[in-house]
């Protein structure tokens, strides 16, 4: 039985991801990145990681990936973008991945010899992957690189803020924070209309930054 | 077929009934309800007290042309409506509804799964909800819809935070993910005479979990995806009859199973105060006091859309990062602090 629903969900992320890089629309890609994700986390929950599982669906599939999607229709991405003349270059992507891929697998053969069960660290126990192991583990041992990683997020998360204000500071500025910060109201046409204290009317909806408007 | 198999099925079957008969009962209460509020009669033609409103209804999706614009992304406009339901009823296996339970021998305890991460894989799960929307809004290929889409996945990032944390405010005094948990830590008494309900040391949590479970469930103040005033529709323009059908049954099912989460984390879920019943009399009692507790719940919903006017969008994100995310990490801070202490 457990071996049915390996073989159904390990086909299943291997299908669905495969479509996430071959299929021309967007969305459909990040969609089967979705069924990707839920197919991990099934996996991860028939090797003992429930926990592990259900973050994988709550943190990525269930926001991440949401936020592509919103990305995506709000740049309003169509079939039609997707540029062929990218062909040649996506085949030497492929041949590079697969060269990488291959080379690890090798190394990690190479490495232990094929004796997995001799090289390798002890085995990950119940206990270790359960709620209690994974948080003890987390904040006692690994305390300072999980902090560290923490604040390399937090540093990234103001990075993003300030690159994004810098990138429109001719006046689109509310434009690009809009919906992080929601502090300039009515700012944004597409999602909330004209705002009735601005009196002009001729300003266009959309100033492309001064990098668009050179290419 | 085990009786482990048996009982799974039955529990099933118990909470599949629960769930099905939610939404058109919840549409009765919505129609009667909005109807008192505005001082009139409401619909009370067929049946007593027109209860057999929603048969009438689902015959009427049922039997209406279901019509299918030609310039649609045919799967993925079929898919949308059929994936309303999933997430809503797949959370409701998490939700314990009764006291254990000795059959021959055997505890059988009354939550379909039982599971070590409970309240995570609801919030896992629940949050998938928002992608039938986005496929709906995407495949009509109509600007309104796509408009209301794109309005529902912004907002439901923003209010999963704060919902989120809030939640995970109540599991830190429980020290468990169990749903079952929660509710047992729920059943003692403080101070020897009021019941521990976690709403009362978390009146803070339980305000943000409610207004972010208002806009996860895209309900009246924040009814964005879908407002008429300005989007015809929203994210469903486009769908009519049946299709239409599922995703009403959609909102409303999500209504009651955040309901089913917030009766569990803070009303005491299946338990009564001062009362403990045992065996089927207890079981019986558990399913009872749930149901009762989710429609009190949802009743709580349809007064507050018909009371409350809709938010601007700006309004809205604006709530959700600059007041409830604070709002919600202070509070867990709170209750981090009241547990440590041992006041909890």
């Amino acid at each position: 039985m457990e071996t049915l629903i390996f073989f159904l969900f390990a086909a299943l992320a291997i299908g669905s991801s495969v479509v996430v890089v071959a299929h021309r629309n967007p969305i459909y890609s990040t969609l089967s990145l979705v069924l990707t994700l839920f197919a991990m986390a099934v996996l991860f929950v028939l090797l003992g990681a429930p926990f592990l599982g259900a973050l994988q669906i709550l943190v990525y599939a269930g926001a991440i990936v949401v936020l592509f999607l919103f990305v995506i229709m709000l740049l309003n991405v169509q079939k039609a973008d997707t540029p062929h003349t990218y062909r040649g270059a996506q085949v030497w992507a492929a041949i590079l991945g697969a060269l990488v891929f291959l080379g690890m697998f090798w190394l990690a053969f190479w490495r232990t010899g094929l004796r997995l069960h001799e090289a390798a660290p002890a085995p990950l126990t119940p206990e270790l992957v359960s709620l209690k192991g994974l948080a003890s583990t987390l904040f006692g041992e690994y305390l300072l690189p999980f902090e560290i990683v923490g604040l390399l997020l937090l540093v990234a998360v103001i990075g993003a803020t300030v690159a994004a204000r810098r990138a429109g500071q001719s006046g689109s500025l509310e434009e690009d924070v809009i919906y992080v910060s929601g502090d300039e109201p009515r700012t944004d046409p597409l999602l909330s209309g004209p705002d009735p204290r601005r009196p002009s009317v001729a300003e266009p909806a959309y100033k492309p930054s001064p990098k668009e408007a050179h290419s | 077929m085990s009786a482990d198999l048996i009982a799974t099925l039955l529990k099933y079957a118990v909470m599949f009934g629960v769930f099905i008969n939610v939404a058109p009962i919840m549409v009765w209460v919505e129609r009667r309800g909005c109807a008192y509020i505005q001082d009139r009669p409401g619909p009370n033609r067929v049946g007593p007290l027109g209860l057999f409103q929603p048969l009438a209804d689902a015959l009427k999706f049922m039997f209406k042309e279901d019509v299918t614009p030609a310039m649609v992304e045919r799967p993925l406009y079929l898919l949308a409506p059929a994936l309303a339901l999933v997430p809503a009823f797949t959370t409701f296996v998490l939700i314990p509804f009764g006291p254990d339970l000795q059959v021959s021998g055997r505890t059988i305890p009354l939550v379909v799964a039982n599971v070590e991460t409970g309240v995570l894989l609801f919030l896992a799960i629940s949050s998938l909800g928002v992608y039938s929307l986005i496929m709906a809004g995407y495949a009509s290929n109509n600007k309104f819809s796509l408009l209301g889409s794109i309005r529902a996945s912004a907002q439901l990032i923003s209010y999963e935070l704060a919902l989120t944390i809030a939640v995970l405010a109540v599991l830190i005094p429980v020290s468990s993910f169990r749903l079952s948990d929660v509710v047992g830590y729920q059943q003692h008494l403080m101070w020897g005479l009021i019941p521990r309900w976690n709403f009362i040391p978390q009146i803070l949590g339980f305000v943000v979990f409610l207004i972010a479970s208002f806009a996860e469930t895209n309900r009246l103040p924040f009814d964005l995806p879908e407002a008429e005033s300005e989007l015809v529709a929203g994210f469903h323009t486009e769908y009519s009859a049946m299709r239409f059908a599922l995703f009403f049954q959609g909102e409303y099912s999500n209504m009651a199973a955040l309901s089913a989460l917030g009766v569990t984390l803070y009303f005491g879920g299946w338990s009564l105060p001062w009362i403990h019943l045992h065996g089927w009399l207890g079981a019986i009692v558990g399913l009872t006091v749930l149901i009762t507790k989710i429609v009190l719940c949802m009743a709580a919903f349809v007064w507050v859309r018909w009371t409350f006017p809709r938010f601007r969008y700006d309004q809205l994100m604006r709530l959700g990062w600059k007041v409830l995310l604070p709002l919600s990490i202070l509070n867990l801070i709170v209750i981090a602090a009241m547990t440590l202490a041992g006041w909890l």
